[in-house]
């Protein structure tokens, strides 16, 4: 991590429980005024936890496109069916019969040689093209996936179990009467989220290939000049973000099953991503809490207002509350404008 | 060069090949149209269905050879659950065949509402069996829609009197939690709900969830840890139904009190969720698994390689609801060609079939069908026929049911769907049908 | 050969800068104009009126009004179906609470309507830029669908949710919604309807108003120095774009579908008439309707191949291939031209000046 990002992230670990107490104080109030709204710290805490881990499985998400994004300035839109395409393929490779540690090794490998096709067939002949030409590209990649994914492994609803528990845990029991419940699946899904952000941050910061991929970011052209291989760098990229998109796929597929909806989950990324920063990585987690924990709190304390069902738009005008102080995300590179 | 005129000449050839007609069915055949959803995010719902509606016409064709000798022909129609493919369908479909589309099966809530004025004006009843809209079962004012067995309103009072036999026979002072697809499906039941807390006096409290339903953290927070009700009903579809099934596990909310209504209900819904939806309780139209003596014909229509349906669909939740629609039609049918003739029937003779469809236990056990409906009687101003809903558990690996047809109070029921007509009628202009 | 320039002068202004300044474009329009207020309700049976021109035109709108504020305007919008369900409800609200007001009258107001809602939701425009802002857009998305949905008000308490479009008649004695309206009425108004607001958006575009906003879209610090006040711009691109959207919206309530719940103005509403807009070419009218007829028709008219050749497939294999086409071929035309339908025209335009002499 650099000083440049570490500033700003222990101000935030300052002033993270000023902020839950200021919230829970006046969430009390509100529940204090009004009666449909129901308020004790434990129940607060307990969905501001459930807010946070669930934050993760959005970051999970989008940490895929924050790569492409960040290595080729494209907003990747067939990253939810790279999920999609990534969980039904290894679904597909248990089925079968191999055991889901070498289904994942197997299904990385396809996702790697779907990367370099993705590089030869649609980014090699569009390099040099505006960003939004490449965008509808990556429409058009979404589509043939999406009809592909299904020719191959079909349309049915598919389970998928690795064995991650699921029991319900409580803890704080001493605290709290009949303690805070937390989900087992949950800790784990955010177990391997902060270990796949910190295992990309090093990779960026530590190695040739993350140095080079940082150089391309910056700018394609100084980067082809100075030697580095701008297809074999896309296709790099391409790689990561659908080994992140497996993962991602294998935690919500086991959560909900594995189907054409998971495709969908892409929308719950959005305003993760647009908080955080589209360049990101360390944006992508943290917008993830923030976008989580906040929009589970609103759900369940604001939603009863207005009769529920608020937290898709509430994630969208949180994200939007914030950008209007920083236009380019929390953590996004500063945009410099010059005539 | 070359290779860029000769993508643009197939390009070219692709579009003007696709403006040609499909060949027509024979005359002597009685068209059904068949809107279905194999691929997209329902597919897991769609696929049995479809499977069964192809299975049950295939048997009529092979078994019995038609309905009075008229041989049923059918064509699928891929909507992926979207309403203007639904309409494109429905358009394309409905003047082949010797008489044109004699009946749309939607099965889709939005594609129902889409064709609800279309087939009125075409003449095509619209048999939405278990969803659309529950005011349709007023036949003055919806002359083409028929809403048998059952509604969703008459769903909820099944639920409720559910409930209330399990607490013995009392829900005073109960809470009852309705988790709803936050859409015009979703939000069905609550009148009826809302109605029924009054008269019942439980407490009840109804909680969304935003479309497709894949983030339910919240709801289950608010339900399991803070609420703590005594019920909790669902009005899901899809992704939504394992996620709250899982979610619901999460709090520790105990799953024989959790009870879905028809479209929570099938395998799709429970396999996802794994061992966590054992003792999941849902509603169901149609009987379940594979005891009636149908099967047998269907297992030897398989046995013969003419089955059309995926073997591992047979006996499905789905797959039979597909069979008993089907057999509606077919009783339809054949109840229009004993006052019209034996022929092909065109849609506004389905439709008095339909009015005057009176499918009795006898009727039902002579199809080998026992088990699987109960009883109907449509009539001019009753298209919802009196049927009923049973209550099913699933253990693991299979559905079962746990309860006997149980009927709807539709004395209560039946006001509200003709004062909800009777808006619809004043909106849109038409003055209800005389029935009497 | 016949497609040539050659021995028409501009002897004024006025015909140097009008839309169509070549004879044989305004020959071809006027062709174009004549098949389609003639010869198509001739020709085309219900199911293409109904399924394949009624869809495309209300589409063709809806993307002329997004062209209007991502094409010309440069502001990223995602809030499409949210601004089509404005439409749609203010327009049942209006035509339930005033049933004598003209059909036409009460689309135009739903179109103001949605136009204020527009510049509500695009005052952040005004600070954020880019993919950025299409959060702010997905905002007004989720948060209209939202409420569309949540309160019975809009649907004048209907226990369905669902509004469905009153009998409406759009001349005395011929019904455009209800059951006795006729797809030859239905066609034939959007058609005319349409026609009109495209020459209007044409016009907009080409006159002091589409200027400030091209100038924002190339370059808003530059522009803000020459003297286009941002403020003004951006809003009147989200007003106006909005408007558009709104009456498309309405429409498909109205004339297409008959009845809808909030539900089908999803965002994926939103992301198909994105994709028309950018497949039929940014900044172009022309290219609007292109990219409304690709994506609507394209996949119908795949989808009919296969019976159509005689070819005996599963319904699934189908719309498997009917997506995979469908995605191949937009990679396909990118890679050909990457600047849009519109710019392949174009193209073809020059090629037929030349023609038969291409050197």
């Amino acid at each position: 991590m650099n000083a440049t990002l570490a500033r700003p992230l222990t101000l935030w670990l300052l002033a993270l429980p000023v902020i839950i107490a200021v919230l829970g104080l006046a969430l009390q109030g509100l529940a204090a005024v009004n009666a449909s709204v129901f308020f004790a710290w434990s129940y607060f805490l307990e969905v501001l936890f459930a807010g946070l881990l669930q934050g993760v499985m959005y970051a999970l998400v989008a940490l895929g496109f924050v790569l492409i994004f960040k290595a080729s300035g494209i907003f990747n839109f067939a990253q939810g069916s790279l999920v999609l395409f990534a969980a039904l393929t290894m679904v597909g490779f248990i089925e079968m019969g191999l055991h889901w540690t070498l289904a994942f090794v197997v299904t990385a490998g396809v996702m790697v040689l779907l990367a370099v096709v993705v590089e030869r067939v649609v980014l090699r002949p569009l390099v040099n093209q505006p960003h939004i030409i490449l965008f509808m590209a990556t429409i058009g990649i979404f589509y043939f996936l999406d009809g592909f994914g299904q020719t191959l492994w079909g349309s049915d609803v598919k389970v998928l179990d690795i064995g991650i528990p699921k029991q319900p845990l409580f803890v704080l029991q001493g605290v709290f009467e009949g303690g805070i419940l937390v989900n087992a699946f949950d800790l784990v899904a955010a177990l391997v989220g902060a270990v796949l952000v910190i295992g990309l941050a090093v990779f960026f910061h530590y190695t040739r290939i993350g140095r080079a991929l940082r150089a391309v970011a910056d700018d394609h052209q100084a980067a082809l000049s100075v030697g580095i291989p701008l297809k074999t760098i896309w296709a790099i990229v391409w790689s990561v973000a659908g080994i992140v998109a497996l993962v991602a796929g294998i935690m919500w597929g086991s959560k909900a099953g594995v189907q054409f909806s998971l495709a969908l989950i892409a929308l719950k990324a959005l305003p993760v991503l647009i908080l955080g920063g589209f360049t990101s990585i360390p944006g992508a987690i943290i917008g993830g809490l923030i976008i989580g924990a906040g929009e589970q709190v609103a759900e369940v304390f604001i939603g009863p207002l207005f009769g529920g069902a608020i937290q898709d738009w509430f994630a969208y005008m949180l994200a939007l509350v914030f950008l209007l102080f920083r236009p380019q995300g929390l953590f996004g590179e500063k945009i410099i404008e010059r005539v | 060069m070359q290779l860029r005129k000769l993508a643009f000449a197939a390009v070219g050839a692709l579009v003007i090949g696709g403006t040609a007609a499909t060949p027509p069915a024979s005359a002597a055949e009685q068209f059904v149209p068949l809107l279905v959803y194999r691929t997209g995010p329902y597919a897991p719902n769609g696929i049995p269905l479809a499977d069964g509606f192809n299975d049950f016409m295939q048997l009529v064709n092979e078994r019995d050879g038609g309905v009075n000798g008229v041989k049923l022909a059918w064509e699928e129609c891929e909507t992926q659950y979207n309403n203007d493919r639904g309409v494109e369908c429905y358009e394309r479909l409905k003047a082949q065949g010797a008489t044109g589309s004699s009946v749309v099966n939607p099965y889709s809530t939005g594609i129902t509402y889409a064709l609800i004025e279309r087939a009125t004006a075409d003449k095509v009843p619209v048999l939405s069996m278990g969803y659309g809209r529950a005011d349709a079962s007023d036949g003055r004012v919806f002359p083409y829609v028929f809403t048998l067995p059952i509604t969703y309103w008459a769903g909820a009072d099944v639920m409720v009197q559910y409930a209330n036999e399990k607490e013995g026979g009392s829900l005073k002072g109960k809470k009852i939690a309705l988790v709803y697809h936050d859409s015009a499906y979703g939000k069905e039941p609550i009148a009826t709900l809302e109605r029924l807390a009054e008269e019942e006096g439980f407490q009840f409290q109804a909680f969304p969830v935003a479309h497709p339903g894949l983030e339910q953290k919240a709801t289950w927070l608010q339900i399991g840890r803070q609420l703590r009700p005594d019920w909790v009903f669902m009005w899901g579809w899809g992704v939504m139904n394992s996620t709250a099934i899982k979610e619901a596990a999460a709090v520790g909310y105990p799953m024989d009190r959790f009870v879905g209504i028809w479209w929570s209900g099938a395998e799709a819904d429970v396999v996802p969720a794994g061992d966590a939806a054992k003792g999941y309780k849902s509603l169901n139209i149609t009987g379940v698994g594979t005891n009636a003596p149908i099967f047998e014909d269907i297992k030897k229509l398989h046995a013969d390689g003419k089955g059309l349906a995926d073997p591992k669909n047979i006996g499905t939740v789905l797959y039979n609801r597909a069979l008993v629609n089907s057999f509606y039609f077919t009783e339809a049918l054949r109840t229009a060609q004993g006052k019209f003739g034996e022929k092909p029937m065109s849609g506004e003779q389905i439709q008095w079939g339909f009015e005057n469809l009176d499918i009795t236990q006898d009727k039902i056990d002579s199809a080998g069908m026992t088990g699987l409906l109960s009883p109907v009687k449509l009539s001019c101003a009753d298209h919802e026929g009196g049927g009923s809903a049973v209550v099913q558990q699933w253990d693991g690996a299979k559905w079962a049911a746990i309860t006997d047809f149980i009927s709807p109070r539709r004395a209560a029921l039946r006001p509200a769907y003709e004062a909800s007509a009777a808006q619809y009628a004043k909106e849109k202009g038409i003055t209800p049908r005389d029935c009497s | 050969m016949l497609y040539r320039e050659a021995g028409q002068f501009k002897t004024s202004y006025g015909s140097d800068q009008a839309i169509f300044p070549i004879r044989q474009d305004q020959i071809g329009i006027a062709l174009l104009l004549l098949v389609a207020v003639l010869g198509v309700p001739a020709l085309a049976g219900e199911y293409w009126l109904e399924t394949i021109f009624v869809p495309f035109l209300v589409f063709s709108l809806a993307a002329i009004g997004l062209n209007l504020l991502t094409g010309y305007c440069g502001q990223l919008s995602l809030g499409t179906g949210g601004f089509m369900a404005c439409g749609a409800f203010f327009a049942y609200k209006l035509t339930t609470a005033f049933p004598e007001l003209h059909v036409l009258v009460v689309f135009l107001l739903a179109g103001v309507g949605s136009a204020a809602v527009g510049v509500f939701f695009g005052i952040p425009s005004l600070r954020i830029k880019g993919f950025y802002l299409a959060v702010a857009t997905l905002a007004a998305q989720f948060f209209l669908v939202w409420m569309f949905n949540k309160f019975d008000w809009w649907t004048n308490y209907s226990p369905s949710g669902v509004i469905s479009a009153p009998p409406r008649e759009v001349l005395p004695g011929i019904f455009l919604t209800g059951t006795e309206a006729t797809p030859i009425t239905k066609y034939l108004f959007l058609l005319g309807l349409v026609a009109v607001l495209a020459l209007v958006a044409k016009n907009l575009t080409r006159g002091a108003i589409g200027r400030s906003w091209m100038a924002i879209r190339d370059m808003d610090i530059a522009a803000e120095i020459i003297g286009i006040r941002p403020l003004w711009a951006k809003l009147s691109a989200f007003a106006i774009s909005s408007f558009f959207i709104g009456i498309a919206g309405a429409l498909w309530a109205f004339v297409y579908t008959g009845s809808v719940e909030a539900l089908a103005f999803q965002i994926d509403r939103s992301f198909q008439v994105l994709f028309m807009v950018i497949i039929g070419g940014l900044g172009s009218i022309l290219g609007s309707f292109l990219g409304a007829a690709f994506i609507v028709l394209l996949p119908i008219l795949l989808n009919n191949v296969p019976a159509a050749i005689g070819l005996q497939m599963s319904v699934e294999m189908v719309s498997h291939l009917e997506f995979m086409i469908f995605g191949a071929l937009i990679i396909f035309f990118l890679i050909v031209e990457p600047h849009g339908l519109a710019r392949l025209w174009q193209i073809g335009k020059e090629k037929l000046r030349l023609w038969p002499f291409p050197y």
